[in-house]
């Protein structure tokens, strides 16, 4: 009896079962890859000695490691050279910039250890050979053997390709101040620590280090030792790996996938529990006599209601089944896309099997409660009335007709307006299924358009320099003259960034004070109606994030402590607060941070407008100059973003309106078949009458398309909702994506939902012409 | 006081010439109607009698625009409802005929008035939805919905939606068999009344014997085809019916 009845509703078993597997997917995808990822990188780490504290410093001598080691929980140190070399490589001409690291030579590093994928470490006293980052090797399809030009501190170098490799230090791997990755442009690169300190005029000396701790100590005391013990040599201030960059992008990308594993089957199985209560309480409604009779048999209430939760489990372990396979498939795309985003050697995935009983076991849960009323109706149910049909419903003129409305609706108007009033919770839920499949499709659409926002703000409103130059040590004013007088810039404006620490009261914050021209035309800040601001001459502009994460306000005085140079500590007042989608800078004039920093005119960098067409040339020239530490190409970065965000957006579009489809189809075939049921002879009896196909579909269909399009703006709120707690869900100081949804998101989810309840009505509208109208003369429901 | 109506000078709605039908039951055939000829005249109230699968109720549902016959002719007013498509049988229901179902099939959503007003909104000529209930003697029960209503109010109901339209045909199908003896000559007084008022044909299936009295007409059906066809002399009241 059981597979009979469960192949009897088969339409519907089937569209529970797919949405109860949409949710089990979405948690086993979500689960096994965020499983996947933590346990690579966590092995990654272990495996190559990740460091728990960074520091970057001036110039140390190599005997202050030791004094470093001797600090109270620090478990080792390793030293290193640090620096930056502008590269040529053969066939590309744009400006590529890379870091240097330094190797034990001849051997791989204590900490942070190279995973070599090919090739070999330098071997001692060969200077020109180095080891490269995967990804940059991989973009202009070097191998080892391959030869680079170089300017390192001015000097032109060859190097020559001796390995490539991965380091956890680079796991995801963005120029300082870029927002994407590009790999083409932007490299890491080691080579023995004789031939860098050589290069840097670092002998004997480090600027860079990286420390273990030992398992109790106190970061924060440690960290607080080091900064003291470094500051007389130009500590930049250590950071734990928190603060690390690669670090920071896996965590956030962690995170991510953790609410994704919340929230999206959340609401999938919210629905299908909605969805089986609504079957079996029908299901229940039509089987009275039979469940009367099995108790008259001497079934007990129990056995009865047993009867009905192996239906329910049946159809449960269908989704989980389907689900856990689509979920597991699923997973490992996506593993295997973090694998080659986050370019680990392999990926440690497993099918925990605590992942699936979770799966099963929500699914199960979400089953039993959306069944559990319905099953207890039919555990209940006294076997004298069982037998008796149920009374005719009792109906009542709606609010809306009491109002004086009535006379504007037709009957099958009425018909449909009453059956809703009649079953009001059962219309909402039916409108917040509906509304949640509309929801999801805004969250997959809204992204292409939230981005494409975030660049024409940041990168068109606000950043207009074409090319930005960055100097490897702050050099005089008269640098922007010459500048100036490359053929083909036709404006150059002066940059100065300086390392701070800002503290408002107990708060503090790690950044730069990026210093701009008064009106600047290159770099203007805008603000939260992306109106433009005038960097102050007294007093600093915090963006929007550094304002909230301070706690700061316009008025306020906060103290600005520099974390290079003299280290002076000044008191300033927040002139304002800009709006930035990305990092958490503060800014000033020029002229401004110059006199903090009791400096003359000093620049860090420069921002230059190219005419159309001089743009190669202009990069070839930089290329030459000395004391260029990269150039950046905003327009390239931004083009070759987009083409790695097309896929991945796509694809995210792709699977949400299958989902959402899937949700949507589940709630109106199943509502429009359990309404043809339920009212089958009502129907027929009205085609009896003379009711023609079209009335008669009117009247089974309109309450459905009522809710559907009662749904839709809802949904849109839904959709709204959910995008603004994925907003703030990867909020960062790295980059927030603005809470902007393009009215196309909502015209597609809109059409979308209406396309899906189309369908699902149109399958059961087919049905209406065969209902039995001769049936419906004999037979009492 | 009950004149024997005169059967030549009425004419006829309905003609049926050598209707049979024919169901397929799996391998089986079963013949429902097995070459059946009959008119039936304009104003005459005909009860249909004969046991279960006797047929009455496929003739019936030819009468009525549900079915159609394997072979023969079924001529209502000369259209031919034998060659009707689909939508000419609907509009056919839809004017032509009134149906009085056994259990009512009243739409629980709607009053009384609304569930006349159902029909007479996609009628041609109706009579106001109040104006039927008023015959039917429910002129004070108009705003109850079906689950305020009794039994035989209920099917009352039904027989007001089934007249308002002004039908040609009055099709029955054991109207009191849901009903008590008492409710059911309420019922029946409904039907006796109409018909007598408004001269609409009405076919009336039953098993019960006893309702025969009240008709012009008794016809006996017995394995698909007619056997006997009657006048009674005297038509009876419901209320003077044995039951």
């Amino acid at each position: 009896m059981l597979w009979r009845e469960l192949w009897h509703m088969r339409g519907q078993v089937l569209a529970i079962a797919v949405v109860i597997a949409g949710g089990v997917a979405t948690l086993v995808m979500s689960l096994i890859s965020y499983a996947a990822l933590d346990s690579t990188r966590d092995a990654f780490y272990r495996d190559h000695r990740f460091a728990d504290l960074f520091v970057e410093l001036t110039r140390a001598p190599e005997s202050l490691r030791l004094r470093l080691e001797a600090i109270p929980g620090v478990q080792h140190v390793e030293s290193r050279v640090l620096g930056g070399a502008n590269l040529d490589v053969a066939g590309f001409d744009d400006p590529a910039t890379a870091i240097l690291l330094s190797l034990p030579d001849g051997r791989n590093s204590e900490l942070n250890r190279l995973h070599l994928l090919n090739g070999r470490l330098p071997e001692p006293g060969r200077d020109h050979e180095v080891v490269a980052y995967d990804s940059f090797a991989e973009a202009h399809a070097l191998q080892p053997g391959d030869r680079l030009g170089a300017v390192i501190n001015g000097r032109q170098r060859t190097l020559e390709i001796v390995g490539i490799a991965l380091s956890p230090e680079f796991i995801y791997h963005v120029r300082p101040g870029d927002l994407f990755p590009d790999f083409e442009r932007h490299g890491v690169l080691w080579l023995n620590r004789s031939a860098l300190a050589a290069a840097q005029e670092m002998e004997g000396a480090f600027n860079s280090a990286a420390l273990t701790l030992r398992r109790g100590a106190r970061e924060r005391e440690v960290i607080d030792e080091i900064d003291r013990l470094l500051a007389p040599y130009g500590g930049h201030g250590a950071i734990s790996r928190d603060d690390q960059l690669s670090h920071r992008y896996l965590e956030l990308e962690l995170e991510q996938l953790h609410s994704l594993a919340v929230l999206f089957p959340a609401i999938f199985l919210a629905v299908s529990a909605f969805l089986l209560n609504v079957v079996f309480s029908r299901l229940i409604t039509t089987q009275r006599e039979q469940i009367a009779l099995l108790k008259a048999f001497g079934y007990s209430h129990l056995a009865v209601a047993g009867l009905y939760l192996r239906m329910v489990v049946v159809i449960v372990a269908l989704g989980s089944l389907l689900g856990s396979l689509f979920g597991l498939w699923l997973g490992s795309l996506l593993a295997e896309l973090y694998r080659t985003f986050f370019r680990f050697p392999a990926m440690e995935f497993g099918l925990p099997p605590q992942v699936l009983l979770i799966g099963v076991a929500v699914a199960l849960a979400a089953g039993l409660s959306g069944a559990a009323l319905a099953l207890r109706r039919a555990a209940t149910l006294p076997p004298a009335e069982a037998m008796r049909p149920e009374a005719p419903p009792n109906f009542r003129p709606t609010v809306v007709e009491r109002l004086g409305l009535q006379r504007h609706f037709s009957q099958p108007t009425r018909m449909i307006l009453r059956n809703i009033e009649r079953r009001p919770l059962k219309a909402l839920l039916t409108v917040l299924g509906i509304a949640m499949a509309c929801g999801i499709l805004t969250v997959g659409r809204f992204q292409d358009g939230a981005i494409s926002h975030l660049i024409t703000v940041q990168f068109g409103l606000s950043q207009r320099a074409d090319l930005t130059v960055t100097f490897s040590e702050p050099r005089p004013g008269r640098v922007l003259h010459e500048l100036e007088a490359i053929d083909g810039v036709w404006l150059a404006e002066p940059t100065r960034a300086a390392l701070v620490t800002l503290y408002n009261g107990h708060r503090s914050y790690r950044t730069v004070v990026e210093a701009i021209p008064a009106q600047s035309r290159l770099h203007r800040l805008l603000d939260d109606q992306l109106l433009a601001v005038e960097p102050p001459d007294e007093g600093l502009l915090l963006n929007d994030f550094l304002a909230t994460t301070l706690g700061a306000g316009p008025g306020d005085t906060i103290t600005l402590r520099f974390m290079e140079g003299r280290r002076d500590e000044v008191a300033v007042v927040v002139a304002g607060v800009i709006r930035e989608y990305t990092g958490a800078a503060a800014y000033t004039t020029v002229a401004q941070l110059n006199r903090w920093l009791r400096e003359e005119m000093t620049l860090s960098g420069a921002m230059l407008a190219v005419e159309d067409g001089h743009h190669d040339a202009v990069v070839a020239q930089l290329k030459e100059l000395p004391a260029i530490a990269g150039v950046t190409d905003r327009h390239s970065a931004i083009r070759s973003f987009y083409d790695s965000m097309v896929e991945i957006m796509l694809t995210f579009a792709f699977f949400s309106t299958l989902l959402a489809g899937s949700i949507a189809f589940g709630v109106v075939y199943n509502s429009a078949r359990i309404a043809l049921t339920e009212r089958a002879r009502e129907l027929a009896s009205l085609r009896v009458l003379g009711l023609t196909r079209g009335e008669v579909g009117y009247i089974l269909i309109g309450e459905l398309a009522l809710l559907t399009v009662l749904a839709i703006p809802v949904g849109f709120l839904v959709g709204v909702g959910l995008i603004a707690l994925i907003v703030a869900g990867i909020e960062s100081d790295l980059y927030r994506v603005p809470l902007i949804i393009e009215p196309s998101v909502f015209v597609f989810a809109g059409l979308l939902i209406l396309v899906a309840s189309a369908l699902s009505a149109l399958i059961v509208l087919r049905r209406v012409r065969h209902l039995d109208l001769v049936e419906v003369l004999k037979t009492r429901e | 006081m009950h004149d024997q109506p005169d059967s030549r000078k009425r004419e006829a709605v309905f003609q049926i010439e050598a209707v049979t039908k024919v169901y397929r039951m799996g391998e089986v055939e079963v013949h429902a109607l097995r070459g059946v000829d009959l008119e039936l005249l304009a104003g005459e109230l005909v009860v249909l009698l004969g046991p279960s699968g006797s047929g009455k109720s496929t003739l019936l549902n030819i009468l009525g625009g549900l079915d159609t016959p394997t072979s023969g002719r079924v001529l209502c007013r000369g259209h031919d409802l034998v060659a009707a498509s689909e939508a000419e049988l609907t509009r056919f229901r839809r004017e032509a005929v009134g149906f009085v179902f056994q259990f009512y099939n009243l739409i629980p959503s709607l009053s009384a008035r609304e569930n006349v007003a159902i029909v007479t909104e996609i009628a041609r000529q109706p009579m106001a939805p109040e104006e039927a209930l008023q015959r039917v003697g429910l002129g004070d029960r108009l705003d109850h919905f079906p689950a305020q209503l009794s039994g035989g109010e209920q099917q009352r109901v039904a027989i007001a939606r089934a007249v308002a339209k002004r039908p040609e045909l009055l099709l029955c199908d054991e109207p009191t068999g849901a009903l008590d003896s008492a409710t059911g000559i309420v019922v029946l007084e409904a039907l006796e009344q109409i018909n007598r008022e408004l001269g609409t044909a009405t076919v009336i299936i039953t098993h019960n014997a006893g309702i025969a009295e009240m008709a012009d007409r008794v016809i006996h059906f017995a394995d698909g085809h007619i056997v006997s066809d009657e006048r009674n002399p005297v038509r009876k009241r419901p209320h003077e019916l044995s039951w």
